[in-house]
């Protein structure tokens, strides 16, 4: 790199503080409004810490909505379909990194043209699919159908595919058959992987809207993101409501990031494309 | 050499078998939809009892369908001023954020990254929030420097902007990451030995680093425009494709034609011409990157 003067670097620094603080406002003024007390959302002059603190909105939305029940659907979505994710794209992308077939390369394609069809676009057929399966009002009509990810699959296949093929065929010559194998040593050594891809898929059935939407019709089956929904799209929004449930959303996915930062947005470069 | 070949076979039979399930989801999860949507969309599926075949009638309703026209220039509006926009500010802040030997840089690279994780509704309710009209920020700022308020939900313009500020905004991170990785791959010596022969800073951007992130750019590019394509909730959060359907964007179009007016049939029509619309893009991109390596 060229060597870099100091005033270059004081210009960058602040162009970059002021970049930061433009692109942290939102959610810090969303938080902290989600403090103030009903009578003080609306009222000029605007401050931005409340001027009194007060709970108030996180009590009266978990007295009026059942956050509970719509966290738990949420949380029993998500983790169910990060583990079938986890297992399947595994052993696809195993597959796929190691056996050379047509059908199969047919099949990575297949994968591969997904993105250019996602299931925004064609969400009636999708409900009759769901509707004919009975997944209809069930939690597993927003598990099943999200499980089959390309970018999980992608990201697993490109890891095995650096992977040396020798370990496999020492393998197959000590007589182990190719499920063993694959659970013995690939498995093993991809733990780091399917780390990264738990968050991922973590994040995105957390944040789901499509499927749960299609599947989901009874209340008490709703998640987090569909009594969002609810909530910001009635005819006058509650919103001393709204801003406290939506800074309970995303409580648990600022955690994860929090905690594992470092390998989301490295992993992020690697991947790029949304599940 | 027969031993070789049964050895080959019983391993095609293991590869079915870890394929299976994802073979199994990819038919049932977005075949069958996508060849149901395409049946559809030459009926007049009402979701309920009609399902008869009136063959393209549908499309040519469409293609004389003045909504359909408004919404899908909306959508493309929406699409040719957002994606542009959006990479131009992760390029800008990528190349911001590059430099090591600021120590703050890796801390605001968090700070932008980390709108990306909130989801789509989560975005559009930020946003809403900020923008409202009698009570939020934003008009209040406004007002603060002197000028009279602007109705961001219920002036065209004015809402076609904030959809495109919040997804400006809730997307940049991703790319600037990718763009980030991009340029680390530049090697250092380029802009040395430019920098000896005399180049300037300009001069260093415009024929060293866009060349060198060309790849990147595609990959981003191509992304960003299907994602923008199937924007959805979001909007529909944040204006709920108001005032009137100025910022109705294909998605919303679809699913409201399908779920709320019971068209089904007339909406499969609307995406099938969406599909071909990402299946036209992604194949001249990956042409023009084809011809751009050659």
């Amino acid at each position: 790199m060229v060597k870099a003067s100091n005033r270059t670097i004081i210009i960058k620094s602040i162009v970059a503080i002021i970049f930061a603080l433009i692109w942290v406002f939102p959610v810090v003024w969303l938080l902290l409004s989600s403090f103030k007390p009903g009578s003080e959302l609306f009222t000029y002059p605007l401050t931005l810490f409340p001027k009194d603190w007060s709970a108030d909105g996180y009590v009266s939305t978990f007295q009026r909505y059942n956050i509970l029940q719509s966290t738990y659907n949420t949380a029993f979505i998500t983790i169910f379909a990060t583990i079938i994710t986890l297992v399947i794209s595994c052993m696809c992308g195993f597959a796929l990194a190691k056996y050379h077939y047509k059908w199969l390369s047919a099949f990575f394609m297949c994968m591969l043209a997904t993105t250019m069809l996602p299931t925004e676009v064609i969400m009636s057929p999708s409900f009759t699919v769901i509707l004919n399966l009975g997944l209809y009002n069930s939690l597993w009509g927003a598990i099943i159908p999200t499980v089959g990810t390309m970018t999980g699959v992608f990201l697993m296949r490109q890891f095995f595919i650096s992977v040396p093929n020798e370990l496999l065929e020492a393998a197959r010559i000590d007589g182990a058959n190719e499920g063993r194998s694959f659970l013995q040593i690939m498995v093993p050594l991809c733990r780091s992987q399917i780390a990264i891809l738990a968050i991922f898929s973590f994040r995105w059935r957390w944040n789901d809207y499509i499927w749960p939407l299609l599947a989901l019709t009874d209340p008490t089956k709703y998640t987090m993101q569909l009594q969002l929904r609810t909530l910001s799209g009635a005819e006058s929004v509650d919103w001393s409501a709204l801003l406290s449930f939506s800074v309970i959303t995303m409580i648990p996915v600022l955690v994860v990031f929090i905690i594992f930062n470092r390998q989301i947005m490295s992993s992020e470069v690697s991947s790029g494309v949304k599940g | 050499m027969k031993k070789k070949k049964n050895s080959l076979d019983h391993n095609q039979g293991w590869a079915l078998l870890f394929c299976g399930p994802n073979i199994l989801f990819f038919i049932i999860f977005f075949l069958w939809p996508a060849v149901i949507g395409l049946y559809y969309s030459f009926t007049n599926y009402d979701g309920w009892r009609n399902m008869d075949f009136i063959g393209l009638k549908n499309y040519i309703d469409l293609f004389q369908d003045s909504q359909f026209y408004s919404v899908f220039w909306n959508t493309v509006k929406y699409v040719v001023v957002s994606v542009p926009l959006g990479m131009v500010v992760s390029l800008f802040l990528a190349m911001l954020l590059n430099d090591e030997t600021i120590k703050g840089n890796s801390f605001t690279r968090v700070l932008v990254y980390w709108p990306t994780l909130l989801s789509t509704i989560m975005v559009g309710v930020t946003w809403k929030w900020i923008f409202g009209e009698s009570f939020g920020v934003a008009n209040y700022i406004i007002q603060g420097m002197g000028l009279p308020k602007v109705g961001w939900f219920s002036t065209p313009t004015a809402a076609f902007w904030t959809t495109i500020i919040a997804s400006v905004w809730s997307g940049c991170g991703v790319n600037m990451l990718i763009y980030l990785g991009g340029l680390k791959q530049i090697p250092a010596d380029l802009y040395e030995a430019a920098t000896i022969d005399g180049a300037n800073t300009w001069q260093r951007f415009r024929n060293i680093t866009i060349p060198s992130l060309k790849p990147v750019t595609f990959m981003i590019l191509l992304t960003s425009m299907i994602n923008a394509f199937k924007v959805f909730a979001m909007v529909q959060t944040l204006t709920n494709g108001g005032p009137g359907t100025a910022t109705t964007y294909m998605i919303q179009y679809i699913y409201q034609t399908g779920f709320t007016r019971n068209r089904h049939g007339y909406a499969s029509a609307a995406s099938m011409i969406l599909f071909v619309v990402l299946l036209l893009i992604s194949f001249f991109q990956t042409r023009l990157n084809a011809k751009s390596e050659e």
